[in-house]
């Protein structure tokens, strides 16, 4: 055990990290990990690997995954905004890059090679901006002649467009979502709410009127008609699992089911181990939302409570967005289950996410709100 | 007081950006700094999307509860299975024995986008089932879709052979099969099913029109056992018949045959049968031109077996009588026609002589004493002018004359220029047999009550009882003796019908039949044999009716007549009676 008395930099993390919040991460890392036994053999079948082929790719990400997740936990806010900063220069800079040189993959660019790896940036990009955003927020919060609302729409508009450029819909969906969510939080004025809500909504009809692919999912999803092929596979896996699942390798709609140990991981979770452990799994997801939103609540710093905001919103959008089409409530889209999903690029960037998150919500005696109360027990009260 | 330092730095920083200071409600001091003001607010936001966050996790929840209260049933995608697994009733012969049934079988199906690897599944599947064209099966398996049949009906070894297989992504239905125990010899009756067990030929398709389509069309369907319908059929004298048809057929060289029993009593349909036929169970040949139900679905000049009714037409109408003749001598012009007899005997002919002689000359002028509109009455009153009115679906209409001259009535009267069917032939034999009364055939079994109820007298007795002194008559003196059968009092009438190949009518090519009754002191049973373009048989020296179709009519009867009910009775000294005696005393 590491002692209180001293002042070391692993003492001083251990100390003041939100340690439920790291297990509970590490609970999902590991939850991640087992269920790709269940989901990834199918898919290694599928493209003729080894049958553990994915599960051992995935065993080698948990390496950098956690040692990201826990170096990053380990900066300080200053530190955090700084190596966003960085992140989210190098990862525009390599979405820029994957437009031109990228690796076309479903009809989308969205992978680069860096060094004999293949790099999603707008995975990394997401915390990032999220943790730029809401300094730009607070900066304009703090100084009003600082042009940081500005800045920050500015920023998602360069975003949004790399990003519709690849195309990747989902991921342009979440990080506006997120990025609203945090103007939302900011304070702006209710007047500003809905009309940022109107755009959105034109945005999303602009969407689906110019491409066609979302057009087909939405009109799929309203409908039931044409080819439903996938979630209704997830369906009948989930049906089949019912509330205890068939037991872990018993799955058998899990073969038919493309981007088993990805996209659809949930699904395979649901009929190898039931519906129960889905909805201990979605539980998992709500605490660690719920967790940084209590953080967020009685954080005194503006750039830190939105970060955290922001970055729990990512957290639990992006958990939520892929449940929700495993689950057939929302129109398909291609994006992963935070560190269930198989994906290096995915589980790394994740890991900063999650990273920043714990590093913001360090104990630092100086940024909580509850400790406001020492204000009032030290101020002479009239009455008594 | 390591806090002191904290609480000092906080106290200045918010002290120093403090806007507004005031006490609070309750007396107390309340602090307001720009950060907890715009921490109060985000407070309460962040509590709004903690809010959002709950309605999301509830919605999803609630859809997993959904689901998780969803059955699981892994065949929602295929047609509702009782459609397949639809009864028929069975078939029965007149005794019970079974002429058709159901049979559970399975079908082998794919969902192709839950086949693996395609490749595996067509190399796996073709070696349990061989007769797969690969090519198709490959197609089939490769397609986006959720439904294929890959083979119908396979048998229990076969679906055994399948599942060891392992191939994912195929299942089996359980479907129901047709099954016709007798096969072909009840093939013309019974009919058969089509894949999806709907009746389309024969007993079965009446039985379809009955009501059980339309059960089938509205889902009513049942999966259980069903009344099973009874013909009139007796399932050994079926056999009998047909075993003597194809017997004939081959010793005749025939391009085909048919035969009837019908009971005079009742109208009802002992036996038909006609060949070639098909084999029910596996119909592929059910089409072919030459093997249609040449019995119901096939219409004839019947040739002398028509005298039969001119006769009756002439004896009934009082335009003669057993001892009245007609002049036979000379060949008879009419309408530039001339018409021949085959045995010329050249004088004049008593009624029965002109029968037993089949003299064309003594029935054309038989018809043209009786008239054209009586002799048109009388045919329709037997029911040989209008298509026969009976359960089976096949049965073809006559070909009857446009325009009704004196040189139609003169041919007509010995079976020319008047196409009928067989059945129907045997139909109006019966009512002449019977005592008078026409009844429509059925192939259901019918008490003589019932036959009663519906039949209509259409010859006095007298005509029926002269008739069938003429038909013995035949058989003891004339063309019809190879169709007796010692005990069994057979009476008959030959025919040998010119067929027409090419608009003119062939010298070589004949449509023969006896029209036979027996026993024809009180004739129960009546029994036509037609046999379609014969040839001479080895052995014999004519090609007429009385050499072929004859003798088989008397096989049937010889073979069947035990099993109809009806008793020998043997004169004193008859050969049969004294062989049995011989054997008595051995």
């Amino acid at each position: 055990m590491v002692s209180r008395v001293q002042r070391g930099a692993i003492a001083e993390w251990f100390w003041t990290i939100d340690r439920v919040f790291l297990v509970a991460f590490l609970l999902l890392i590991g939850t991640g990990f087992m269920l790709s036994f269940s989901a990834s053999p199918p898919e290694a079948a599928r493209l003729g690997l080894p049958s553990f082929f994915f599960v051992k790719r995935h065993a080698v990400f948990l390496v950098p995954t956690i040692a990201t997740l826990v170096g990053a936990s380990f900066l300080s806010p200053r530190q955090v905004r700084r190596s966003a900063l960085v992140i989210l220069a190098i990862a525009i800079a390599l979405m820029v890059a994957a437009l031109f040189f990228g690796v076309e993959v479903k009809g989308s660019r969205r992978w680069v090679s860096v060094l004999g790896l293949s790099i999603q940036p707008s995975e990394f990009m997401k915390p990032a901006f999220i943790v730029i955003c809401a300094w730009l927020f607070s900066e304009h919060g703090r100084h009003r002649e600082v042009p940081g609302n500005l800045f920050a729409i500015i920023l998602l508009a360069i975003v949004a467009a790399l990003l519709v450029a690849e195309p990747d819909l989902g991921q342009t969906l979440l990080t506006s979502m997120v990025w609203g969510g945090m103007f939302f939080l900011a304070g702006i004025s209710w007047i500003w709410i809905f009309g940022l809500l109107g755009l959105s909504a034109g945005g999303l009809a602009l969407a689906y009127s110019s491409f066609t692919h979302v057009q087909e999912r939405v009109d799929r999803f309203m409908t039931g008609q044409g080819d439903t092929y996938q979630v209704d596979t997830a369906r009948e896996a989930i049906v089949r699992g019912h509330w205890f699942g068939t037991g872990p390798g018993e799955g058998v709609v899990k073969r038919i089911l493309p981007d088993s140990h990805t996209d659809f991981v949930f699904s395979v979770g649901a009929e190898e181990f039931g519906i129960i452990f889905c909805a201990v799994l979605v539980l998992l997801f709500a605490f660690i939302v719920f967790r940084g939103f209590n953080h967020a609540k009685r954080e005194r710093d503006d750039f830190t409570r939105l970060a955290v905001c922001g970055l729990s919103l990512q957290f639990g959008l992006q958990s939520m967005i892929n449940i929700c089409v495993n689950l057939r409530l929302m129109p398909a889209k291609g994006m992963t289950l935070p560190f269930i999903s198989y994906g290096g690029s995915s589980m790394v960037a994740v890991a900063v996410t999650a990273g920043f998150l714990l590093a913001l919500t360090r104990r630092r005696p100086e940024s909580r709100s509850r400790e406001r109360g020492f204000i009032r027990s030290m101020v002479p009260l009239p009455a008594e | 007081m390591s806090f002191l330092p904290r609480v000092v730095a906080l106290n200045r920083k918010s002290f120093v950006r403090t806007r507004t200071r005031k006490w609070g409600a309750d007396g107390r001091l309340a602090v307001q700094g720009v950060n907890k003001r715009s921490g109060a607010r985000a407070g309460n936001r962040v509590a709004l999307l903690m809010i959002g966050f709950v309605v999301l996790y509830g919605a999803v929840g609630a859809r997993m509860a959904q689901y998780g209260m969803e059955r699981n049933d892994d065949t929602a995608s295929v047609a509702p299975p009782n459609r397949l697994l639809a009864s028929r009733p069975d078939i029965l012969d007149r005794n019970g024995r079974v002429l058709a049934t159901d049979i559970r079988t399975v079908s082998l199906y794919a969902e192709p986008r839950k086949i693996v690897d395609v490749d595996d599944a067509v190399e796996k599947l073709s070696s349990v089932l061989p007769s797969l064209d690969r090519k198709t099966l490959y197609h089939k398996l490769k397609a986006n879709s959720a439904f294929q049949w890959i083979k119908r009906q396979l048998t229990p070894k076969q679906q055994s052979r399948i599942l060891a297989l392992g191939v994912p992504g195929i299942g089996f239905r359980p479907e129901t099969r047709r099954f016709y125990p007798a096969g072909a010899t009840t093939s013309h009756i019974v009919g058969f099913v089509n894949i999806d067990n709907n009746g389309i030929a024969g007993m079965e398709k009446y039985i379809d029109r009955q009501g059980l389509s339309a059960l089938a069309g509205a889902g009513l369907t049942v999966d259980q056992k069903m009344q099973p319908v009874r013909l009139s059929i007796d399932l050994r004298v079926q056999h009998i018949v047909r075993d003597e048809l194809l017997a004939g057929m081959k010793k005749f060289n025939a391009i085909g045959a048919g035969a009837v029993v019908l009971k005079v009593d009742t109208g009802e349909v002992i036996a038909l049968a006609s060949v070639p036929d098909f084999n029910p169970n596996n119909p592929v040949h059910a089409q072919d031109k030459n093997r249609l139900n040449r019995m119901t679905a096939g219409t004839y000049e019947m040739g002398s077996v028509f005298k039969t009714f001119t006769t009756a037409m002439a004896l009934d109408t009082g335009v003669a009588n057993l001892k009245s003749s007609y002049d036979a001598s000379h060949p008879l012009r009419i309408g530039g026609f001339l018409i021949h007899d085959f045995h010329n005997m050249h004088r004049a002919l008593t009624v029965p002589e002109v029968f037993i002689h089949s003299s064309n000359i003594g029935s054309a002028r038989e018809a043209l004493d009786v008239g054209i509109p009586r002799q048109k009455a009388f045919l329709k009153r037997l029911g040989l002018l209008t298509r026969m009115n009976t359960e089976l679906p096949e049965v073809a209409t006559p070909f009857t004359p446009k325009v009704w001259k004196p040189v139609n009535s003169a041919t007509v009267a010995f079976g020319h220029g008047l196409n009928t069917t067989p059945l129907q032939t045997a139909v109006a034999a019966a009512a002449l047999m019977n005592g008078g009364k026409f009844m429509e055939p059925t192939f259901l079994p019918r008490t003589e009550k019932q036959a009663m109820a519906v039949s209509k007298q259409v010859v006095k007795p007298q005509t029926a009882k002269d008739m069938r002194y003429l038909f013995r008559l035949n058989v003891m003196h004339g063309s019809g003796g190879n169709a007796d059968v010692q005990g069994y009092r057979v009476g008959g009438k030959t025919g040998t019908a010119d067929k027409v190949v090419n608009g003119r009518y062939s010298k070589s090519k004949n449509f023969n039949s006896f029209l036979a009754a027996f026993p024809v002191d009180d004739p129960k049973y009546v029994v036509l044999v037609s046999i379609d373009e014969p040839h001479r048989a080895e052995g014999e020296w004519g090609f007429t009716a009385g050499f072929n179709a004859a003798p088989m009519v008397g096989a049937i009867i010889r073979r069947s007549a035990s099993a109809l009910g009806v008793d020998p009775k043997f004169a004193v000294n008859d050969a049969a009676t004294l062989v049995s005696q011989s054997t008595l005393s051995d």
